[in-house]
């Protein structure tokens, strides 16, 4: 192991990183609006929105995620259309949003689902609508059912957020690899990517456990 | 003050309902006993539309409250129901799942319904568990809990669907003596229950139960000592 090289390239790490948590941040922040969206269509009683919901969910998550990036990037051409780096950024946070979205919406729907059916019958027993219902019991119910598994989904957006280094994105991955290739080490900069990645997952998930055990106060 | 006519319901090809007629007055208490399956849960819970009847009347208070334009979520506040699973809030203390309602539904100041809710507290006797979390209760506590919520509403009917079915024996007791005062304090109240002698000492008529039709309804001494169909009779042996 060598890692002499750093010096002077660590600052592509450091701007790597910015990249990284700035893509993974909009597309988690647009995957759970999206996604949200999409789940309350899944669980609606309109037939067209949830089979529109359903059709979209399905696709996404049986399809690559590569795949869906080529078809944004260069199916859709979506850089030219808004152009330069930042349609770069765009495309990948969009295929990464879009993406995230579909896997979203089932943990919100089954988070929903999973409280149980008493619960609504008690609440609408007393005379309140469905949507207090929803408001006041359902939906703090399912929250805390639900934040486990959407930490698992950021992490998982911060991981494959290094797929957009194929489009030239240059965010940690496509920076680390820059260094393999200019310091000819295979090994080293790859190393240093992967803690990166780590030290970003694990702070996060040590961060929203510390949510989670503030919440689980009424088990 | 409730009266039901003719009332069918079915679950896909499971008719569980047959022309049922029910009639409850002000203040009376009415027990609906039966074997499982029989549709009495079935027709409590048509009587505050959680289960919405296939055909028939359900009048309550001269209105009747089947009818598509008919605000049930207002009728309802007058309601008051009791689950076999309690079914509290888990995402609430004891206090505000009695106080929710009053608040959010009758425009209560939070005061108010607190004071109110403490009261209610005192009567089922579990003042001291206001700021508890219902995951912390006993069977019995939660069940006690549910009454006092489902009374801050100001019922003028109390339906109970198996009120002790899912608790401990021991603790069947503390629920019966509570449904009991409210039954001596005058309220009208519909109870499903198979706890015969609850039901010979507080109801003011009972109602066998079978197959999705009411076999035969009259006083408890009528039901009890001198059951006339051999259904009753063979139901009764098992007791």
């Amino acid at each position: 192991m060598n890692f002499d090289f750093l010096p002077k390239y660590y600052n592509f790490f450091i701007q790597g990183t910015k990249f990284t948590v700035l893509i993974a941040f909009f597309s988690v922040i647009l995957g759970i609006i999206f996604g949200t969206v999409l789940s309350l269509m899944r669980i609606s009683n309109n037939k067209i929105l949830k089979s529109v919901s359903t059709a979209y969910i399905e696709f996404m998550r049986g399809t690559p995620l590569l795949v869906q990036l080529f078809i944004i990037y260069y199916g859709l051409d979506f850089s030219r259309l808004i152009g330069g780096e930042f349609g770069d950024i765009a495309s990948g946070i969009a295929t990464l949003s879009l993406n995230s979205a579909a896997y979203v919406a089932e943990i919100i729907r089954s988070g929903i689902q999973s409280v149980d059916k008493g619960q609504m019958e008690a609440a609408r027993s007393l005379g309140m609508t469905y949507r207090m219902a929803m408001r006041y019991v359902i939906y703090p119910q399912a929250f805390k059912n639900i934040l486990p598994a959407l930490v698992n989904e950021f992490i998982v957006v911060i991981k494959e957020s290094s797929i957009v280094s194929i489009i030239g994105i240059h965010e940690l991955m496509y920076n680390a690899d820059t260094v393999r290739g200019v310091t000819f080490r295979p090994f080293e900069p790859l190393i240093i990517a992967a803690l990166i990645y780590f030290i970003l997952t694990f702070t996060l998930s040590k961060l929203l456990g510390k949510l989670e055990g503030r919440l689980k106060l009424s088990d | 003050m409730i009266e039901v006519k003719k009332l069918n319901k079915r679950f896909k090809n499971l008719h569980v309902l047959k022309d049922v007629d029910l009639k409850v007055e002000k203040g009376e208490v009415v027990v609906i006993i039966g074997p499982s399956g029989s549709g009495k849960s079935t027709l409590l819970r048509c009587l505050n539309l959680l289960e919405v009847p296939e055909s028939g009347d359900v009048i309550f208070e001269g209105m009747r409250i089947n009818d598509k334009d008919v605000d049930i979520n207002k009728v309802r506040q007058k309601m008051g129901m009791v689950f076999q699973s309690f079914n509290l809030f888990s995402n609430m203390t004891v206090l505000q799942n009695i106080t929710i309602s009053p608040i959010k539904l009758r425009n209560k100041s939070v005061e108010e319904a607190n004071r109110i809710a403490l009261d209610l507290l005192r009567r089922v006797g579990l003042q001291d568990k206001a700021d508890y979390y219902p995951s912390k209760l006993s069977g019995g506590q939660k069940q006690r809990v549910a009454i006092a919520r489902a009374l801050a509403m100001e019922p003028d009917v109390m339906l109970f669907d198996e009120p002790t079915s899912a608790l401990d024996p021991e603790m069947v007791k503390e629920v019966l003596s509570v449904m009991k005062e409210l039954a001596y304090d005058g309220m009208t109240m519909v109870i499903v229950t198979h706890e015969m002698n609850f039901a010979k000492e507080v109801g003011d008529r009972i109602i066998f139960m079978d197959g999705g039709t009411i076999v035969e309804e009259g006083t408890p001494d009528d039901i009890f000592t001198q059951p006339k169909s051999d259904r009753l009779k063979e139901f009764l042996s098992h007791f």
